[in-house]
């Protein structure tokens, strides 16, 4: 995980809850960051406009923390630059 | 102020199975599927690739050109189910009825097709839009349609609230002839949701089944859009025998509730409120009801959900309950759902016969009641309630009893 990737992450999610973007760190979880259910999918359209990638639902229905979503990130990206 | 009974003395029904009410509840009783592969839209347009459309529906069959291109196609839907209901009960609407009848319709997103069809003229090609837009995407076009047909002139006016929006028209229809206000009432409601923004939009809700829609199963994977109208006619049980028509049961009971708590998540104890309402509205105790006809749309929250509302409020008696959500056969209609489900309910209650949940794999431990799994069953049950549960929190349970 670059520390570029973990930064434009954060700083979507952080934009989309309207909350500072030095509160996302890679460990928290999206309950310690009150993201719902409906903030969720709200971010995972956001992440999909600023990576130009398709998160599929159902591996975003597993996502709980800022780790998890940053390293399906990585993942789509591998595969969009293969 | 005098309270009568209600009766349900027509039905219309413009469905995926046809547009029929025996088309429908010939498909739903059979426990067969509409979910099919879309054809409204482009390929590729969405990531889903089913839909329950009413794929057959042929506006030219019900209007003449003119006439079709004053209406979208929500407004059709529910002027041809309007006109089945109003034939199917055998009522004159004649003038001294015309001023003491009510038409209240449901719908969700009114006039999408239109809208998006003069917005993308609008952004990408000429930027125009017509001046048809404003009365074709009206929510209102379907209960203004059905009053001119009709001549109706009474109250008429539509309810939107989401998908839970035909159970709040019908159980306001419902109320203003239990209580003297009207004679008659056409009530139910109309959606045609299929216009290629909307499903984006329900796209990145991500609540869209990618196969079909298997409610309170094990694997569900999320609901599946459907399209169509309802519509039932409403009179006072006394004045239907007296002409002597059939009735398809009675509207018993109306209850509504908000959960007051998020725009999307479901709440059970809101869900329950509105069906503590509608019970205690007609009258009668848990232990009366033998059937419920489910909001069940498929989805993760909404099964397990409904599933504790439903423990909530009949306690030990729910194992005896018979349940089924008939949006595994027509897809969720959004704001026609509840009027569907009427019929559906309805049809049930008379023929002894109550539809399955179909698409059913194995049992969710979190969706532990009898769901009545992909096969119709007999049973002869008087009451039976329709659970409409909409985004916003808004709840709306009717209770139908058998004639």
């Amino acid at each position: 995980m670059s520390e570029d990737l973990i930064a434009r992450v954060a700083a979507v999610i952080a934009k989309t809850q309207k909350i500072p973007p030095d509160s996302v760190t890679i460990d928290k979880t999206f309950a310690e960051l009150k993201i719902d259910s409906l903030d969720g999918i709200n971010i995972l359209f956001a992440l999909e406009s600023e990576f130009d990638v398709d998160i599929p639902d159902e591996a975003a229905r597993e996502i709980k923390t800022v780790r998890e979503m940053v390293e399906g990130i990585e993942k789509l990206l591998a595969v969009k630059n293969r | 102020m005098s309270i009568r009974r209600v009766a349900v003395t027509g039905i219309g029904v413009v469905s995926p199975f046809g547009d029929t009410f025996g088309e429908f509840w010939t498909g739903v009783a059979g426990g067969v599927s509409a979910i099919r592969p879309t054809t409204l839209v482009k390929e590729g347009t969405v990531r889903f690739p089913n839909a329950a459309e009413a794929a057959g529906f042929n506006a030219l069959r019900h209007f003449d050109e003119k006439e079709a291109s004053f209406l979208d196609r929500f407004a059709q839907f529910a002027a041809v189910a309007a006109r089945e209901a109003v034939a199917n009960s055998g009522l004159k609407i004649e003038e001294q009825l015309r001023e003491r009848c009510a038409v209240v319709t449901g719908s969700s997103a009114g006039g999408q097709i239109t809208k998006d069809e003069n917005f993308h003229s609008l952004y990408a090609l000429n930027g125009r839009v017509s001046p048809l837009t404003i009365p074709l995407v009206m929510d209102n076009a379907g209960a203004s349609r059905i009053s001119q047909e009709f001549g109706i002139r009474g109250p008429v006016y539509t309810v939107s609230t989401a998908c839970s929006s035909s159970n709040h028209s019908i159980g306001q229809a419902f109320w203003m002839v239990r209580n003297g206000i009207v004679d008659a009432a056409i009530a139910g409601g109309s959606e045609a949701p299929f216009a290629p923004g909307f499903l984006k939009a329900w796209e990145a809700m991500r609540v869209v089944s990618p196969d079909t829609c298997r409610p309170f199963s094990l694997g569900r994977r999320g609901l599946i859009l459907g399209e169509g109208a309802a519509m039932l006619v409403l009179e006072p049980l006394e004045s239907a025998r007296a002409r002597g028509a059939q009735v398809w049961g009675e509207v018993a009971g109306f209850g509504m509730s908000s959960d007051a708590h998020h725009l999307t998540q479901p709440l059970a104890e809101g869900a329950a409120l509105a069906m503590r309402n509608a019970l205690g509205d007609a009258g009668i105790a848990a232990e009366a009801v033998g059937y419920i006809n489910a909001h069940g749309t498929g989805t993760q929250a909404n099964d397990a959900t409904e599933t504790q509302a439903i423990r909530a409020v009949f306690g030990t008696h729910s194992d005896r309950l018979l349940i089924s959500s008939t949006k595994s056969m027509h897809g969720h209609a959004l704001g026609a759902a509840g009027a569907l489900e009427a019929a559906a309910t309805l049809a049930a209650l008379r023929g002894g016969l109550i539809p399955p949940t179909a698409n059913f794999l194995e049992p969710d431990p979190h969706c532990d009641l009898d769901v009545v799994p992909n096969h119709s069953r007999l049973a002869e049950i008087e009451y039976a309630l329709s659970n409409s549960f909409a985004f916003g929190g808004l709840n709306a349970v009717l209770v139908f009893r058998r004639a």
